[in-house]
């Protein structure tokens, strides 16, 4: 099976073409974020090229679903499914959280791992993992929490590694509620891997392609402000076609 | 199918809060125009969350692009280029159009094209009609109200614009104070024809000897207006007071147009743009063309296409692509782009 991973959920943009599990060619950049719009399709065409493949020759999109900037999601997943669809090839949305916590490997089976970025406000978006039998397995969905409600949840587990760039500004404001329970992982796994991405997807369920969207995990303003208000408009459809 | 007499465009077009997908051949002939609005969804807010915006457009993008396709009954091979709206309008909603334009391009190896939005909605006037040149439009909607000379095919230059607010702007502003929901064009266009001018707004900056509109004074005339009733418990006619405000608006779009064709002699004058759907322009428009420019040929964009929509990109497209105007997967959104000013 032809893969191709993307991950445009953050700053950095990684593109990774993979044969089943091998890597036939991968690219990550941490650069301007501003310039994802302008260089992934350039980066995939060039891939493709640079490994004998045409567009055709792919069985499976697999891109990060979010949570992420969401200027960042938007573009890999428009991408991501519009290949899937035109093409007529198997599309897998996968967690971006979950990317950067597949290549940590703890010693100890009971520790988990949580990845994270930060949402502003002292929030974050983040979730909580562990690998167990080689399986990367989900003990809290991802989702948007204050870093005070992070921290709640986490004093039930003996050890936790955090992961992800964002993860060494909190780390000191974490250490003082959760005292000798917390390493932070190495900057090598700070930036999500698209091989690694295409690795979790390969085996995963392919979706359907017209209603797929990125996982924000966070209402807009506007929208939560509204529903707090009309409750019992909810049940009108929002968008129309003609 | 025979792609030398037949050249086929698909079309994206998301600038703001429409999704839309169309296919176009020849330029002039709309086999699909699918629509998905979002007009249900923003007037929850009274107006368009760019946000909100972006997130409808990528749960639509896929759905459209199936349903012009099949409804044109044309396939990836069937077609000669992609063409994409990438400016103006929202960043976040113009990336969605743009990304996935780029990707059917590559994923089919097939010619891109950028199309400015305006260029799209003076082109909704081709299905009208074929446009001659040189031309003027006339362009009003809701984030632009500008005089546009199109000297030859592919060539557009603007002559003047607003200062401030758009027309279409203005129009929701005052809808929300006349208590009208977002979009308020129609209605208050409607409410309009029941009422006289009674009020006499501003006619601003009809002197001035250059073609550049403005509508705030008109808005903040508007607004005192309705205030100083309310402090003296005075109830307006609001009848009265929509006929009121169109005809401010409409006396500038149709004096400056006048003043444009006097300096600028032109075979035709194209109408275009969300506002130009408004009945009380068509006609103060058509009217004042007789009157002082008999000779000038009128061409309206279709009602059903002076809002937002895929098609007019098309149209726009076909005159770019004709012109050798191409675009590579870099292509980004340019939420400012706008016409060069003429020399
Ligand atoms: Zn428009």
């Amino acid at each position: 099976m032809i893969i191709l991973a993307i991950d445009t959920s953050n700053q950095p943009l990684s593109v990774a073409v993979l044969q089943d599990n091998q890597l036939l060619a991968t690219t990550t950049f941490n650069y301007h974020q501003k310039d994802h719009s302008t260089m992934l399709l350039p980066l995939i065409a060039d891939l493709l090229q640079r490994v004998d493949l045409q567009p055709d020759q792919l069985d499976r999109i697999v891109v990060a679903q979010g949570p992420g900037s969401y200027t960042g999601l938007r573009i890999g997943v428009t991408a991501a499914k519009t290949l899937a669809f035109v093409l007529k090839k198997e599309l897998v949305g996968i967690s971006s959280l979950a990317v950067l916590a597949a290549p940590l490997q703890p010693e100890n089976q009971n520790t988990v791992i949580v990845p994270l970025f930060d949402a502003r406000r002292q929030c974050v978006f983040a979730g909580i993992y562990q690998q167990k039998k080689q399986q990367l397995i989900n003990l809290l969905p991802d989702q948007h929490l204050t870093l005070a409600e992070l921290t709640a949840k986490l004093q039930k587990f003996p050890k936790v590694i955090l992961v992800g760039h964002d993860a060494q500004q909190f780390n000191q404001q974490l250490q003082a509620e959760l005292t000798n329970k917390i390493t932070l992982a190495t900057g090598v796994f700070d930036y999500p891997q698209a091989y690694q991405l295409g690795l979790l997807g390969r085996t995963a369920a392919p979706v359907e392609i017209h209603s797929f969207v990125p996982r924000y995990l966070r209402v807009t303003q506007a929208e939560k402000y509204w529903l707090a208000h009309h409750q019992e408009k909810l049940n009108e459809p929002l968008v129309e076609k003609f | 199918m025979n792609k030398t007499n037949r050249e086929l465009i698909l079309a994206f077009e998301s600038s703001c809060d429409e999704t839309s997908v169309a296919v176009i051949e020849n330029g002039n002939k709309i086999l699909s125009n699918v629509i998905a609005t979002q007009i249900n969804s923003q007037r929850r807010f009274g107006g368009v969350v760019p946000e909100v915006a972006s997130r409808h457009h990528i749960e639509q993008v896929t759905i459209c692009l199936a349903d012009a396709l099949e409804r044109a009954k044309v396939d990836y091979q069937d077609l000669n280029a992609v063409a994409v709206t990438y400016g103006p309008g929202l960043v976040g909603a113009l990336l969605v159009g743009v990304t996935a334009a780029k990707t059917v391009a590559f994923a089919h190896d097939l010619p891109l094209v950028p199309v400015n939005h305006m260029a799209g909605h003076i082109y909704a006037a081709r299905f009208a009609g074929e446009i001659k040149f040189p031309a003027l439009a006339l362009l009003v909607s809701g984030g632009h109200t500008e005089l546009v000379y199109l000297k030859e095919p592919n060539s557009y230059q603007i002559i003047g614009e607003t200062r401030d607010d758009a027309a279409g702007e203005a129009y929701d502003k005052v809808g929300r104070v006349l208590g009208i929901d977002y979009p308020a064009g129609r209605k208050i266009d409607e409410l309009a024809h029941q009422g006289h001018d009674t009020f006499k707004f501003p006619r601003a900056m009809l002197k001035d000897d250059n073609f550049d509109f403005s509508f705030s004074g008109l808005k903040s005339a508007f607004i005192n207006t309705m205030h100083h009733a309310d402090q003296v418990q005075q109830q307006l006619n609001q009848a009265d007071l929509a006929a009121s405000f169109q005809q401010s608006v409409i006396d500038v779009l149709v004096a400056k147009t006048m003043h444009a064709l006097r300096q600028y002699p032109v075979k035709q004058l194209i109408l275009a743009g969300g506002v130009a759907a408004n009945t009380g322009l068509r006609t103060a428009l058509g009217d004042a063309m007789e009157k002082y420019h008999p000779t000038v040929t009128l061409l309206k964009a279709p009602l059903s296409l002076c809002g937002d929509n895929a098609a007019m990109i098309g149209a726009a497209a076909h005159v770019a692509f004709q012109a050798g105007e191409r675009a590579d997967l870099t292509l980004n959104a340019d939420p400012s782009l706008e016409f060069d000013w003429i020399k």
